[in-house]
């Protein structure tokens, strides 16, 4: 099969909105006879369901936590942006646009980003309307910042919780069409299989977390809003509840997976504090601005700090190794996350981290406190010192912060093409689910920019065209496919649950884990990754032996719920493994210790890889086979990415 | 740390339920509450007895998710999400009573899970603006006082746990509703459905069972989000307008 991204020919500019025209109109009186269901309610799920409806499709919208307002988008800290130019400092749709395939590592497709670019400026309008309370001047007009780097203030903002208001206001959307009778909503239900008919997605089976009632959904299409897959590494700032499952078992569905190995790894993290650990917490990287990063620059010193027989404030400065500003010194502690990321990985390797489990760094405000006042940091970041302290009990006021890098956004996901239908007709998939706009690398602030952008401004448009050509006859629900995948899920749950081993679900959850951070983390290499294939295909053997299921179908049943995901991650992670093995260059997330420069930093490799990678299941436990949709750059200059 | 946890088990929504009490120990003062709670389930499941069933998500006190009545508060002594209470906040050898949400419109699910679904439905009676996506109006086109937009902020950082319903002696859910009411009733976008929207959000609260207020002010006391009492203030002013005004009925 030949991956075809659709995208549409002609100027940059220009593609959408001839696209758009050239897109087939469902006519209005004819939507309500189209079932659409929409799998997820985060950023990209609600506002997809939201805008559906009031288009007048039929929408069913499922998700596993007790509400829709739950979803994970909510806990997104910094921002969106978008290309309002409200600054007037040089802000542009094409700078956007530049920025975000550059900072991907130009790894993303031109015609997509493009697009995301042209469309944030609509999401902002769209939230303010719906009464999201973003942050404002005294003037009364709109707040903007600089994130991550960027050098133009583009990020709008809600105080440190953007991701909860702009997730409450499309829940608002949403609600408003669950009143108005336009959307059915299935909270505690979590989608189990995909129903294909003749190649097209037709439905879905599900099941009530409550009941456990196993059911079939039919419908014209399927919308995948289901997040990222950073849950694969166990540890890592998503929500416990997160997961693959749904991506996943649409892939075996037909739906290929690209660029598994692009995971996105957070420098400013709170450290692991023992094996009890059951989640990480996001840290906002603002904290750069002022922090220092530094490790003593003995071995002994980081010692007696380990073993609490000195404090951070013994050590005088000419023994503090401020590694970042030494290596970098022109962009210092504010270097991109992979870099900073990477930096800390291999000072704690050389045996330097600051913690009891030797794997940390210290942020250090001393000098930034100093210098402006206790007050100024305080009216800064005083509400991520408090939730620092509530989590550690130390206080960074006082002491230097500890952080280590963590699993934060999965740039990879289900192939689509510009529509954002998948490689099966009649799928699709939004948001971070997807794999499709931020390339190798994402920027801050991009990730709530392309989940509305999806959901609200995108797939309204391009689902019309598929569904104008399908034509509006019902789907047959007693068609023969919807009994074999309800039967293949009930087998599947069944079968976990007569196992009946002696390890926890958690047990090898957290075994992946390790494995996974260990050889498919920071850094990878071709000897680790080919040792992690075979650990995981033993693990996966061994889970299937030897897991412990308890209780039944038919209740609330938790452990169920997280053999079935794990049971997901655990092919996942082997793909993941394959995926960065074939990729011998470093690029964004993903840094080869084969491909570097001579200085150490990450080396892409144009000729052979500017492509996506996008992986087609075969058969169970049988290797993938690798389609390549090779990326076309003609506006912009491929460049290496240098912060010295 | 060494302690003793009574625990609500209620295998369904119709079960009496009724405490089980597990001793526990290794308990690290580092660990969240819920990496306790993992501990033990972890301990249960090796044993092959069912875990204890609770809401949670994720794990860093914005989701509202998590619940639990800890010693007689919900999310715990502090005011803050039961995610992010730390067991440090408690001593060695101490006794920890763990209960459900307590409320007729929360009925319990299992074990600590209840169904919030009738929060949902309060939203749903008239909690957003009627606007579609798409023909909106350019976002500095209505210049919002940054006072406003700061307070309107405030409401809005409600995180629907459900901890004031079940802080409340009546169950009520008016710091919920009135968060809501309040943050669109201050927002010029808000101001054309002003007075329905009270009125709607005001029936289907109480339709769903919840108590009336009595200004005891426990709610605000233990909301993890410090969500202020003023807002049901201006929850009452607004239903009373809409109330003498009759095109709104």
């Amino acid at each position: 099969m030949i991956l075809d991204s659709k995208s549409p020919i002609g100027p940059l500019a220009e593609k959408w909105t001839k696209h758009k025209f050239n897109s087939k109109l469902v006519n209005p009186a004819n939507k309500r006879k189209y079932e659409v269901i929409v799998v997820g309610t985060g950023l990209a799920g609600a506002s997809a369901a939201a805008s559906l409806a009031e288009l007048g499709y039929k929408v069913k919208a499922f998700c596993f936590q007790d509400s829709p307002r739950r979803a994970h988008s909510i806990a997104a800290q910094g921002g969106i942006n978008a290309a309002k130019n409200y600054q007037n400092d040089g802000d542009s749709v094409y700078r956007l646009f530049y920025d975000t395939i550059k900072g991907g590592d130009y790894r993303s497709r031109e015609s997509n980003v493009y697009r995301l670019a042209e469309v944030s400026v609509n999401i902002i309008d769209q939230c303010v309307a719906q009464g999201v309370p973003f942050a404002r001047e005294y003037g009364g007009l709109l707040a903007n910042r600089s994130f991550g780097g960027a050098q133009v203030s583009r990020t709008f903002y809600a105080r440190g919780q953007t991701g909860q208001q702009l997730l409450l206001g499309a829940y608002s959307a949403l609600s408003r069409q669950v009143a108005n009778g336009k959307v059915k909503l299935y909270p505690r239900t979590e989608m189990m299989d995909v129903v294909t008919i003749d190649g097209h997605a037709r439905g879905i089976v599900t099941r009530n977390l409550i009941t456990g009632a196993i059911e079939t959904h039919a419908a014209h299409a399927v919308l995948l809003c289901t997040g990222g897959y950073g849950n694969v590494f166990f540890l890592s700032t998503n929500a416990m509840g997160s997961n693959v499952t749904a991506a996943w078992r649409a892939h075996k569905k037909g739906a290929y997976f690209a660029n598994p190995c692009y995971t996105q790894i957070h420098p400013t993290c709170i450290p692991v504090s023992g094996d009890h650990q059951s989640k990480l917490t996001l840290m906002s990287e603002s904290l750069r601005n002022d922090g220092r990063v530094w490790v003593p620059k003995t071995v002994e010193l980081a010692q007696k700090l380990r073993k609490g027989e000195i404090k951070p404030r013994d050590i005088k400065d000419e023994d503090r190794d401020y590694y970042l500003e030494r290596k970098y010194p022109s962009f210092g502690n504010l270097v991109p996350r992979d870099v900073a990321s990477r930096n800390a990985k291999d000072v704690c390797d050389e045996n330097r981290g600051v913690n009891e489990t030797g794997q940390a760094v210290f942020l250090d405000f001393r000098d930034a406190i100093n210098r402006d006042s206790e007050d100024a940091i305080r009216a800064r970041y005083g509400n991520l010192f408090d939730m620092y302290q509530q989590i550690t009990g130390e206080n960074p006021y006082q002491t230097p912060m500890k952080i280590y890098p963590a699993v934060h956004y999965t740039m990879g996901g289900l192939w689509v093409d510009y529509n954002l239908s998948t490689t099966v007709p009649g799928l699709y998939s939004l948001g971070e689910a997807n794999f499709s706009d931020h390339g190798a690398n994402r920027l801050g602030a991009s990730a709530l920019m392309q989940g509305l952008a999806d959901g609200y401004f995108v797939v309204p448009y391009t689902i019309g065209d598929y569904l104008a050509q399908i034509g509006p006859a019902p789907v047959d629900a007693n068609h023969p496919e919807f009994a074999k995948a309800e039967k293949g899920v009930k087998d599947a749950i069944q079968k976990l649950l007569s196992i009946n081993g002696t390890k926890t679900v958690d047990h090898f959850h957290k075994a992946l884990g390790h494995i996974m951070w260990e050889y498919c983390g920071m850094a990878r290499n071709a000897e680790g990754l080919t040792k992690a294939k075979g650990m995981i295909q033993e693990l996966r053997k061994e889970f299937w032996r030897d897991v412990k299921v308890l209780g039944a179908n038919e209740e609330l049943n938790q452990t169920l719920e997280k053999a079935s995901r794990v049971a997901d991650f655990l092919e996942l992670g082997e793909l993941m493994v394959d995926d960065a093995l074939n990729r011998s260059e470093s690029c964004g997330g993903h840094f080869r210790l084969e491909s570097q420069t001579p200085d150490g930093e990450a080396l892409r490799d144009d000729e052979n890889f500017a492509y996506a990678a996008a992986w087609e299941f075969m058969a169970e436990n049988s290797p993938e086979t690798l389609h390549k949709e090779p990326l076309v750059f003609e506006n912009v200059k491929l460049t290496q990415r240098s912060y010295k | 740390m060494k302690l003793t946890l009574k625990i609500w088990r209620q295998k369904n929504a119709s079960d009496k339920g009724g405490f089980v009490t597990y001793p526990i120990d290794g308990i690290s003062t580092d660990m969240s509450f819920l990496e306790m709670m993992d501990v033990l389930n972890e301990e249960l499941a090796i044993k092959g007895q069912d875990p204890v069933h609770f809401d949670h998500d994720c794990r860093e006190g914005i989701c509202g998710m998590c619940s639990l009545y800890i010693n007689g508060h919900p999310h715990g002594p502090q005011q803050t999400t039961t995610c992010q209470l730390h067991m440090r906040t408690f001593s060695d050898g101490e006794t920890i009573t763990i209960e459900p949400w307590r409320a007729k419109a929360f009925p319990v699910v299992k074990d600590l899970v209840v169904d919030r679904g009738s929060f949902d439905r309060i939203i749903q009676a008239g909690g957003y603006v009627n606007v579609n996506t798409g023909g909106v109006p350019d976002a500095n086109e209505i210049p919002i006082p940054k006072r406003v937009a700061d307070e309107a902020f405030d409401s809005a950082t409600c995180i629907g746990c459900g901890a004031c319903v079940a802080a409340c002696k009546n169950a009520s859910a008016m710091l919920f509703t009135s968060a809501k009411i309040s943050q669109l009733a201050m927002l010029p976008q808000g101001q054309v459905e002003r007075m329905s929207r009270a009125e709607k959000m005001v029936a289907q609260m109480d339709e769903e069972g919840f108590g009336a207020c009595t200004n005891t002010g426990a709610c605000e006391a233990e909301c993890p989000k410090g969500i202020s009492l003023t807002n049901i203030a201006r929850m009452n002013r607004e239903y009373f307008s809409a109330s003498l005004k009759s095109e709104n009925v």
